[in-house]
Formats: structure tokens, C-alpha cells, sequence
């Protein structure tokens, strides 16, 4: 069933949006007003639906990780702690929002705004719908990353305007890490743009659509390559250096407090919004789904899976336990980037082999997804055994103290597992 | 281009991207400097959009914005604090003059040299055409600049290296 | 009034004006590049203005040259922070006026 065009046919949300326009158009308002409006209520909307889920994924990632660690979480505030983002967003509004005496006051001041404006505007380049992107730039997959190179560089101007040495010595740490990955990211795309031809986030998927086949399923390697760059570029756990209150008190956001910490704090979560919604739209099919997306709104699939892919980051800051930062750094440098490149260079030869010899999608694509599905199996484990993290020294043995406590405990020779 | 959108456009980003230039040049505070350049930087990737150069616009915020400018903070960091007071030296005077004078007589030449305009809409996709040339004219300076960029990587590791770094073990 | 040519050009121009100042007048070695990097920002302005409103065969040849200033000018942006933090650590100093072992 095509969209009807008729403004209650929701599956496509630019109809109803569109006959208000025109609404507006018959009333003899100049040509400018509908393409501002049009604007306005995308950008509108974009906010709303963000400020919502965020309040919303408070609560959930609250009781979700409590429950992974098998306690309860938030249940204070209102009938099982629905009500504490709620709580919260209230706290943060009263709490005073100090300005140290020394700090770069304009730079301070600026800060909270910089961190935010990446996460927001990628949004702008998103499909959350057929049609429904507010700016379908042709250079979409390049600009979500510019846009997120932008996050560098107001993490290093909150951490100096603190006028604080560990802020700065945090927002540093940040930095070197997220020049690493953010190499990582662009490769892990570029597979897709090779892929589907072009930049443009509605092309790829369209691309996916067309070849009913989720790039997930022939990108295996980069998909995790950019999971995983992707949770540094947003420092979340388990890479959350920067903000580890055990290590470097609150890293680069540790002198703000009140509704500056705010800013933060929602922006970690549009970042992580943004995040998911670019995987879902270039390796999850964006708002498609095999032809579901003719009875179901195309939009209510792009958030489920949005949400999906999110929580997917909740459970993995449950789970895990934090990075060091020289860990961070090798594990960039020496494992991901590797893979990475390899990824791009297999990519090219399969699309190359694709396009000269004329094969058949049908025939081609099933192909190229098993055999990359297996090339990032064996590259994994292979290089992982190459560089030597699989050799039994290098498996975790108990910390020292343990092993001692342990000895005198259990009356047992102190050693790694209890050995002599 | 006569329409509304592009002569506000051109007027607020060439007047942040020059009132930013000029806070670089006239600011106490070399840290502020930096991020004045910054907004710079991202004021003239605004033109290039009004010029509808897409690539070159998201190229110039993904290397400049968020490389360069991370390096020169980088090298501010490692240099003393006494001299981050984005002084002038005693060839202040002269270099002004010398500064007008460059700007002055670019200004006047392209003000009154009559370059062949031709009326056009604005391109549709620059991307694939800049790859396209990158690859078919272009494609000896393309490695040659990724030979640069290679030994620039390397000479800038070398050089800082520590002196008596005993050899890592891995 | 429309937006022409001439106006991008006379943005380029005082780009290249100021990146000139500083690249002379400034004492810190960091303010001269940054003055290094506002000239190549303002010759990159031009070739784009140039290609956009210029009647050319190959319009986009300006991007492509733009492409190559972008990539010159991190790497060198790369080596002369290098070179900085390596001067810092021989003389004490980055001050452009105790940078004169050249002269007569």
C-alpha cells in the first residue's frame, strides 16, 4: 500500500505536516513562511521527542543496570521511581551552578552549549521516516562525523575554562581519546558509503531497501567497529574515562554543577540517541523492514530499533568493567584500526568483483555477507592471537592483595589462582 | 544569488568569520585566540555552503575544527605558560601597514578585474565529481599528498621524541 | 543586492590581510601558524568562489585543488607543532624576538 498523501495517513508524518503548510499557504501567507514553519516543526518536534526519550531512559537505564547488578534502582520517587527524572531534572534545576572565581567565564559559560550542539545537529541528517529527514544532506555520513569531531574540541574548552588540573588532565585524556576513534568511526563508513554508492544517508537506505538485506549482515566487523568507537565517542561506559568519579573526580565536567552538569548529562544522552539512530539508519535498515514498513509507520520502526540499539549500550555499561586509558589507546591503535582497514579493502575488492563481473544481487550479496561474516570471525581471533592477548600470562589473574589476603585466609601458598 | 536566504546568510557568516579573525589577531588570551580561530574556521565551512560546496564545507569542520585546532591546543599545552599572552613584536607597525597593503590591493584587483561570470544554479553533487577527479586527473598529486602526509606523520613523531627513550619492549 | 563574485573574494582578501599580520607581527610561534592557517583558509575561500561563479570546463577542479590545501595544511600544521615543542625543549622559549641565530 503506497502512502495515501492525505494528511492522516501516518506512516508518513510529512502529510499531515504538509497540509497544514498548504493550510497555511491558502491563507496568502508570502513563500517563505511555509519553508520556515516546515523548519520549525521539524526541529520541534526533533527536540520534544528527544527530551522525552531521554526522561524516559533515565528511569529505564537506572533500573535496568540496578537489576543487572541485582538491586532494585530508583523506587523512591512516585510508584516504582517512575517519577525520578522527573526528581532529578528538578535537583539539577535548583542546585546552585557555581562559577569558580578563576575560571574563563566566557569560555566556562560556553562550554555546556558547545558539548551540546553536535549531538543535536545530527540529527538534522537523520531519515526517521520516508522523506522524513529534516536535511537529507548528499555528504549526510561525512557530516555526522565532522559534526562529531566538533565534540573534541568543547571537551577540552570545558575542561581548561575550569581553571582546574584534573579537569584539564581529564578533558586531555578525553581528547587523545577521541581523536583515535574517531578514525576508527570514519573507516567503519566507509565500508557502507562503498557499498551503496553514495554519502547520502536516504540513498543507503534506500540501497537497503531495495536490496532487502540490512548492511549489518554484510558489514559485520565495521558494525562493531563502530559500536564500539562510537561508545568511546560518547564516553560511556565502559569507556567512560573521562567522568570514572573514581579516577579523575568528574574529569572535564567536574567544576560544573546545576543546570551546566545538565547540559552534560542530557548531552551524553543525545549523543547516545544520535549514536544509535546512525546505526540504525545505515546498518539496520533505517525505518525499513523487509516491506513491514507498508502497514506500520516507518517512523515507529526506526525508534524501536533505535531504542533496541540503546539499550544495547545500557547493558553493555551494566556489564562491563571500565577501560584504562592505555588500554583504550592500544586497543585503537593496534587492534581496531588494523581491522578497520582491512574491512575497507576487502569491501572495495567485493563491490570491484560486484560491479566487473556483472553478477546478480541475489547470487553476490549472500556471498559477500558469509564471507565477511567469516573474514571478521578469523580476523578477530587471528589478530588477537597474533598480538598476544590470548597467551595465558596475559589472562587476569587476582590482584595482588587478594592473593595475599587469600593465602592467609585459606592457609594456601600465596600465588596466581592459589598455585604455587 | 539574489534570494533572501543567501545574502543573510552571507552577510552573518562573513562577519562572523572576519570578526573572528580579527579577535585571533587582537585577543590577550592565546587560549581564546584558538577558539576564536575555531569559530572561524567553521564560519568560512558556512560560506563554502552558501557556495554550495558540500564536501569541501564538511572536509574543512573535520580537519580543521576538529584536528588542527586539537593540535595547536595540544602544542600550547606543551609550551610555556609566560608566553600565552598572544603578544605582538616590534614588527607591529610594519606588518600592519603590510597587512593592509596585501588586502588592500587583493580587494581592489578583484573588485575591478572582470572575471568571466557565468550565471549557474549552484552544483547538485560535488562529491563523486571531486572523487571521480581525485582518482582519474588528479591521481599523481592524491599519492604524492598521502606520501606527505605520511612522512609528516613520521617527522613530527621523530622529532618529539624524548631523547635516551630505551628501546620498548613488545 | 545580490551576492556576487567579489564579495567572497574581498572576504579572502582581508582573511589573507589578518593571516599576514600575524604571521609577522606575533611573538608567540603558535600565533604565526595560527596566521599561517587563516591564509590558507582565505586561498581556499577564493578557489571556491572562483570555481561556483567562473565559467570553466571542469568546475569543480577548484574543490579538488581545495581538497589538496586542506591536506597540506594539516600535515604541515603537524610538523610545525612538532617543530615548536622541539624548539621549546632546546631553547627555553618560543618567543619569535630570541629566534634571530640567523642573523648577521
Amino acid at each position: 500500500m503506497p502512502p495515501l498523501a492525505e494528511w492522516y495517513d501516518l506512516r508518513d508524518l510529512g502529510n499531515a505536516v504538509g497540509a497544514f503548510l498548504d493550510w497555511i499557504r491558502d491563507q496568502g501567507a508570502p513563500d517563505w513562511v511555509p519553508y520556515v514553519v516546515s523548519g520549525v516543526i521539524g526541529i520541534l518536534a526533533i527536540l520534544v521527542w528527544l527530551l522525552l526519550s531521554q526522561l524516559s531512559f533515565i528511569w529505564i537505564e537506572r533500573r535496568v543496570i540496578g537489576r543487572m547488578q541485582s538491586r532494585i534502582g530508583p523506587n523512591r520517587v512516585g510508584p516504582r521511581g517512575l517519577l525520578q527524572p522527573i526528581a532529578d531534572t528538578i535537583k539539577l534545576f535548583l542546585k546552585e551552578a557555581i562559577t569558580n572565581r578563576h575560571a574563563d567565564r566566557p569560555l566556562f559559560w560556553a562550554a555546556p552549549i558547545l558539548i551540546f550542539l553536535p549531538a543535536l545537529t545530527v540529527f538534522a541528517v537523520i531519515p526517521f521516516g520516508s522523506g522524513m529527514s529534516l536535511a537529507d544532506l548528499n555528504v549526510g555520513v561525512l557530516f555526522v562525523i565532522a559534526v562529531s569531531s566538533v565534540n573534541t574540541m568543547a571537551v577540552f574548552v570545558a575542561g581548561w575554562a575550569s581553571n582546574n588540573k584534573f579537569a584539564l588532565l581529564g578533558a586531555m585524556r578525553t581528547v587523545a581519546m577521541l581523536i583515535s576513534y574517531e578514525l576508527i568511526q570514519v573507516l567503519a563508513l566507509l565500508g557502507i558509503a562503498v557499498f551503496a554508492g553514495s554519502m547520502r544517508i536516504g540513498a543507503i537506505v534506500d540501497w537497503q531497501s531495495h536490496f532487502n538485506t540490512w548492511l549489518l549482515f554484510l558489514q559485520p566487523l565495521a558494525l562493531v567497529s563502530f559500536i564500539i568507537a562510537s561508545s568511546v565517542e560518547i564516553g560511556r561506559s565502559p569507556m567512560d574515562i573521562s567522568e570514572a568519579e573514581s579516577e579523575i573526580v568528574a574529569g572535564y565536567h567536574t567544576e560544573y554543577s546545576g543546570i551546566k552538569f545538565g547540559f552534560f548529562y542530557t548531552a551524553e544522552y543525545f549523543a547516545g540517541f544520535a549514536i544509535s539512530a546512525i546505526t540504525v539508519a545505515l546498518y539496520l535498515g533505517g525505518w525499513t523492514a523487509w516491506g513491514l514498513e507498508e502497514w506500520v509507520p516507518g517512523w515507529l520502526l526506526f525508534l524501536a530499533k533505535l531504542y533496541l540499539v540503546f539499550f544495547l549500550f545500557v547493558w553493555t555499561r551494566g556489564t562491563l568493567p571500565r577501560l584504562r586509558i592505555d588500554q583504550l589507546m592500544a586497543f585503537a591503535w593496534k587492534f581496531l584500526l588494523p581491522l578497520a582497514l582491512v574491512n575497507v579493502l576487502v569491501t572495495g575488492a567485493e563491490v570491484l568483483i560486484w560491479r566487473e563481473g556483472d553478477l546478480s544481487a541475489g547470487l553476490a550479496l549472500p556471498i559477500f555477507g558469509i564471507v565477511n561474516a567469516a573474514l571478521a570471525v578469523a580476523l578477530v581471533i587471528g589478530w588477537a592471537t597474533f598480538m598476544g592477548h590470548l597467551r595465558p600470562e596475559r589472562r587476569a589473574k587476582r590482584a595482588v592483595l587478594t592473593q595475599e589476603l587469600g593465602a592467609i585466609y585459606y592457609r594456601r601458598p600465596a600465588g596466581p589462582l592459589g598455585e604455587a | 544569488m539574489e534570494d533572501t536566504g543567501s545574502i543573510v546568510a552571507f552577510w552573518l557568516l562573513a562577519a562572523l568569520t572576519v570578526g573572528a579573525a580579527l579577535g585571533v589577531a587582537a585577543v590577550r588570551d592565546l587560549i581564546r585566540a584558538v577558539v576564536l580561530l575555531i569559530t572561524s574556521f567553521l564560519g568560512v565551512a558556512g560560506l563554502y555552503i552558501t557556495l554550495s560546496a558540500d564536501f569541501v564545507a564538511v572536509a574543512q569542520v573535520l580537519i580543521y575544527a576538529g584536528a588542527i585546532s586539537v593540535l595547536i591546543l595540544f602544542a600550547i599545552m606543551l609550551t610555556p605558560r609566560a608566553s600565552r599572552d598572544n603578544a605582538e613584536t616590534f614588527l607591529q607597525a610594519p606588518g600592519l601597514l603590510l597587512a593592509g597593503l596585501v588586502a588592500f590591493t587583493i580587494a581592489f584587483v578583484s573588485l575591478e578585474a572582470d572575471w568571466s561570470v557565468v550565471e549557474r544554479e549552484g552544483f547538485e553533487e560535488t562529491a563523486s565529481v571531486i572523487g571521480e577527479a581525485l582518482l582519474s586527473k588528479y591521481v599523481l598529486p592524491f599519492e604524492m599528498a598521502s606520501v606527505l602526509l605520511l612522512v609528516s606523520m613520521l617527522g613530527a613523531i621523530v622529532l618529539v621524541r624524548p631523547e635516551g627513550t630505551p628501546e620498548e619492549e613488545e | 543586492m545580490s551576492v556576487e563574485l567579489e564579495h567572497y573574494l574581498v572576504v579572502g582578501a582581508l582573511l589573507f590581510g589578518i593571516g599576514i599580520y600575524m604571521a609577522l607581527a606575533k611573538r608567540n610561534f603558535v600565533g604565526v601558524l595560527m596566521g599561517i592557517e587563516l591564509m590558507f583558509n582565505a586561498v581556499s575561500l577564493t578557489f571556491v568562489a572562483f570555481s561556483r561563479f567562473v565559467d570553466s570546463a571542469e568546475p569543480l577542479s577548484g574543490h579538488v585543488f581545495v581538497v589538496f590545501v586542506i591536506t597540506v595544511a594539516a600535515a604541515e600544521a603537524a610538523v610545525a607543532l612538532a617543530l615548536a615543542v622541539l624548539v621549546y625543549r632546546n631553547r627555553g622559549t618560543i618567543d619569535m624576538d630570541r629566534m634571530n641565530l640567523l642573523k648577521w
